[in-house]
């Protein structure tokens, strides 16, 4: 029987219980004269008896499916002759997905008659699991069900106990929260150290030589394998600066006007049509800057050269995937972020300093500047940090507007890389998960979400400690 | 004394222009930068809906085109896998051949370069599938697919510098020309519905959005399932029955901190976790969804979180009163009353979740896979996946198809947003 036939009988056997355990503590309570006698409402007693099939059903079968392939293959390794058997894991385990291959129908695959005896044996292991667990299950189903209902007695506090299941239920689902980031932590942190292990962490962080292509010869050129992150950070911090430039001006100003200049039919339309810019997809953005802002700059500045700067700077050379594309379209899109956050803090400075000082004769901008902004610092602040966090995480407009190759610059119209860029490079395609290679892209995971992590908590933190001011 | 009064206003009144001025100045900054910004916004969408909707149409030569079962090698009209198996490709490019007048071996390449053979074939397969008995052996009109780069010269005849000239040689062009020239059975340009009906394909002519598309709706609905019971039990926990102890604040960072962690991270622990340790199959939308649930939840958390405060504590207190347990005032009352906010709060989550791909990168979601995905364990990819594919493809007609799928993506985004707006004005209850 199929999981999910499964899955769906087990669902149809809760309800059955749900329906008898009510009538039972219905058809009691009426022996009693009226349901007032009971402890619970009939249907806390239904669903207790249905969550006492429930649970450990579900349970059952989620570790016999997380199981049952491990344990298959341990057993078809004992058919495996002599020789293979004590092949090296990797190949071991190689040649154990063909056999699954061959089981599972895949015909392309070339099967020696001994590995067909064994796919051929490992299918009806595989039946005969199957089989099992569907007995199993079902036999549980019934055998929990009756004695759920068997349970249903009228001073039985059955209330009490589903709403202790429930209580476990929210709590365990608040803490998937704390699950997700130990999960980000070690799964990022495990592999940075066996990376640590191979390159040593000063020359990761201080190191101005990337090129992880490892030499698959010994002799082959430029291959040296090298993991300097330098560059990959100063062209993180180049792209996130040319952001910044056009996000943070842009987007203050605009929450200043909007708040405090802006009458409130203009907002209503003007608001949500910047926020517009914060849900446009990454990807469409990457597509905006490699395809239309990239060779715009190009154009623009082939033409300036031609008439300005050749006699001054020398000719330009402006690269198809320079840095300034990438930053000018992540500036943009973090416009709404950075107008939104401050509108937040502008909006929460008390209306009582303006009219201080509108009082003192100042004039609106004076206001502006002089009251406002101060008071409002730290949580632009904040803004801003945050704001930066979310440029140096970007990944989809710099891995399409921006090249790959690891240079030390800070010339925005060259090609640059960044920390995502080199993550996904490294990641993407079929991969050994051993390598320095793929090992390198969890360190720089590892960076990025320390710094991020790093730049969060301080914004927070400034955020949080200027609002208590006023409060 | 009052000669003193007279210097102040003096100075004030010596002072104001400029004050006044330097006003202006910066109200006018404010309205410049609301206008960059208004402008960048118009400025893309422009550039988006300009190239997608061409993506939508394509160049059709109408050929007619006998169908001869001996050239096909067909002599059993019933058997299916003589039709699939069929030589279409001689056939058709027989026929091209016939229509440019080409004999020499040079003339021959030269017209077999501007019509994409194989896709026009597969039409003629397609047709021939449902009724082979009585098709074969006849003469029929078939809308012939033109090659992709002939489909980008034509899409740009009128502009500057004939873009996509520089493909084809002097007799190529001759030939378009010709063809152009005719007033009928000519080139004529209509919607391109392979693109919405077939999957992704190695010819630009044959791909389609339908599996990215497929994808995404798989991708949605795992997250949705997930993300959504998930998002209200935290909130409901964390607003209803949290104690005020550390447990409690811990949680509240980490979902404070997850908001902010960038989204590639998510990718890197899908990665390790449910691909290495777990040992899901790659590129499925099943593990598209845990990684998009774990990356959605807290935007859909916060915001059920807003939702549960903004429900009043009277409506709490009145069905204590009445002695409704803990439980029977959440479920009965709050969450209901709640529910129009949830709702736009994971609505948004998943609008977020459609347009994501940074962490679809690192599972191996960006993969070509031209089948139509059936269940959430088969391997797919996703619209903003497919859109990065044909992006990276160097072929013209795919970044026509990329521009195409983006119009699609937006569009589909558009819609939900517009769903959230509606629930939020319709249902949403003001205290």
């Amino acid at each position: 029987m199929s999981l999910s036939a499964l899955f769906v009988l087990i669902m149809l056997g809760a309800t059955v219980t749900y329906m008898l355990g009510r009538s039972r503590s219905l058809a009691l309570a009426n022996n009693l004269g009226g349901i007032r006698h009971l402890h619970s409402l009939p249907l806390y007693y239904g669903a207790q008896a249905a969550l006492w099939c429930l649970i450990p059903c579900l349970a059952l079968l989620a570790i016999w499916v997380a199981f049952d392939d491990s344990i298959i293959r341990q057993i078809a390794i004992q058919y495996l002759p002599e020789d293979k058997q004590n092949l090296a894991p990797q190949e071991l385990s190689l040649l154990l997905n063909t056999i699954e291959n061959i089981a599972g129908g895949v015909t392309s695959l070339k099967a020696t008659p001994e590995m067909q005896a064994i796919a051929d044996r490992v299918v009806s292991l595989q039946r005969l699991s199957s089989i099992l667990l569907s007995a199993i299950v079902l036999s549980s189903l019934v055998l929990l069900s009756g004695w759920g209902w068997s349970k249903v007695k009228p001073e039985y506090r059955a209330r009490n106990s589903v709403e202790k299941t429930f209580m476990i239920f929210l709590l365990g689902c608040s803490t998937l929260a704390i699950f997700t980031t130990v999960g980000i932590v070690f799964s990022v942190l495990f592999e940075s150290i066996r990376f640590f292990e191979i390159i040593p962490l000063t020359d990761f962080l201080l190191g101005t030589q990337w090129s992880p292509q490892t030499a698959i010869r010994s002799d082959q050129v430029g291959s040296s394998g090298a993991f300097g992150a330098i560059p990959l950070f100063t062209g993180t911090m180049l792209i996130s600066f040319i952001a910044m430039v056009i996000a943070v001006p842009t987007g203050l100003m605009t929450a200043i006007y909007l708040s405090e200049y802006a009458n409130n039919k203009v907002r209503v339309v003007v608001k949500p049509m910047l926020e517009v810019l914060a849900g446009i997809p990454t990807v469409v953005y990457g597509f905006f800057a490699a395809l239309t802002v990239a060779p715009m700059i190009k154009n623009a500045l082939h033409g300036l050269e031609l008439s300005l700067l050749s006699f001054s700077i020398g000719p330009l050379d402006v690269s198809g995937e320079s840095a300034l594309a990438a930053g000018l379209v992540m500036g943009v899109m973090i416009i709404p972020f950075v107008s939104s956050l401050s509108d937040d803090v502008i909006n929460a400075v008390p209306q009582s300093l303006r009219d201080g000082s509108y009082g003192l004769g100042s004039t609106q901008s004076e206001t502006v500047k002089k009251v406002i902004l101060p008071a409002a610092l730290p949580g632009i602040v904040g803004a801003i940090l945050l704001a930066v966090s979310r440029a140096i995480g970007e990944t989809m407009i710099v891995v399409m507007a921006v090249g790959t190759a690891a240079r030390l610059t800070a010339n925005p119209l060259e090609s640059v890389t960044t920390v995502t860029v080199q993550m996904t490079t490294l990641l993407i395609g079929d991969h050994e998960f051993d390598s320095a290679k793929t090992l390198a892209a969890f360190a720089l995971g590892l960076v990025l979400f320390v710094i991020t992590l790093g730049l969060n908590f301080f914004a927070l933190r400034i955020v949080k400690k200027y609002r208590e001011q006023y409060d | 004394m009052t000669d003193k009064n007279i210097n102040t206003i003096d100075l004030v009144n010596k002072n104001l222009k400029k004050r006044y001025r330097a006003e202006k100045r910066f109200q006018a900054y404010g309205i410049l930068s609301i206008c960059f910004g208004l402008m960048c916004l118009v400025f893309l969408f422009t550039d988006i809906i300009s190239k997608g909707t061409r993506g939508f149409f394509y160049h059709y030569l109408p050929i007619e085109i006998h169908l001869d079962a001996e050239v096909l090698g067909i002599t059993d009209t019933n058997d299916v896998h003589q039709i699939l198996g069929a030589d279409y490709t001689t056939l058709v490019k027989k026929r091209v051949y016939e229509i440019f007048e080409a004999k020499k071996r040079k003339e021959k390449k030269n017209a077999r370069t501007l019509i994409a053979i194989d896709a026009t074939g597969y039409r003629i397969q397609d047709l021939l599938k449902t009724n082979a008995a009585s098709l074969l052996g006849t003469t029929i009109t078939i809308d012939a697919l033109v090659d992709d780069k002939v489909d980008f010269y034509l899409k740009r005849l009128g502009e500057k510098g004939e873009p996509g000239k520089e493909y084809f040689n002097e007799a190529q062009l001759l030939l378009i020309g010709k063809l152009l020239e005719r007033q009928e059975g000519g080139f004529n340009k209509s919607l391109n519905k392979t693109f919405f009906t077939s999957g992704d394909s190695a010819q630009s002519e044959e791909a389609g959005i339908l599996s990215a598309f497929m994808g995404s709706l798989y991708l949605l609905l795992v997250t949705f399932c997930l993300s959504f019971p998930i998002g209200i039990a935290t909130a409901v926990y964390l607003e209803e029955y949290a104690p005020k102890n550390k447990w409690t604040d811990l949680i509240e960072i980490n979902i404070n901190n997850l908001a902010a962690v960038p989204s590639i991270i998510f990718g890197l622990l899908g990665l390790a976790i449910f691909l290495s340790f777990f040992g899901f199959p790659r590129s499925t939308p099943l593990v598209g969804g845990f990684v998009l649930t774990l990356m959605t939840l807290p935007t859909i958390i916060i915001s059920s979180r807003a939702a549960i405060k903004a429900v009043p504590p009277s409506i709490r207190e009145a069905a204590y009163g009445i002695g409704a347990s803990k439980m029977q005032v959440t479920i009965h009352h709050v969450i209901p009353l709640a529910m129009p906010g949830m709702l736009t709060g994971t609505i948004i989550g998943l609008a977020q979740a459609l347009g994501e791909s940074a962490p679809l990168l690192m599972i191996g979601m960006a993969a070509f896979i031209p089948d139509v995905p059936t269940a959430i364990t088969d391997p797919s990819t996703v619209l903003p996946m497919q859109i990065f594919q044909w992006f990276r493809n160097a072929d013209a007609g795919f970044s026509e198809k990329a521009s195409a799928a983006i119009l699609v993506l937006i569009l589909f985004l558009v819609m939900m947003n517009a769903l959230a707006v509606w629930a939020r004005s319709r249902l949403e209850r003001r205290w």
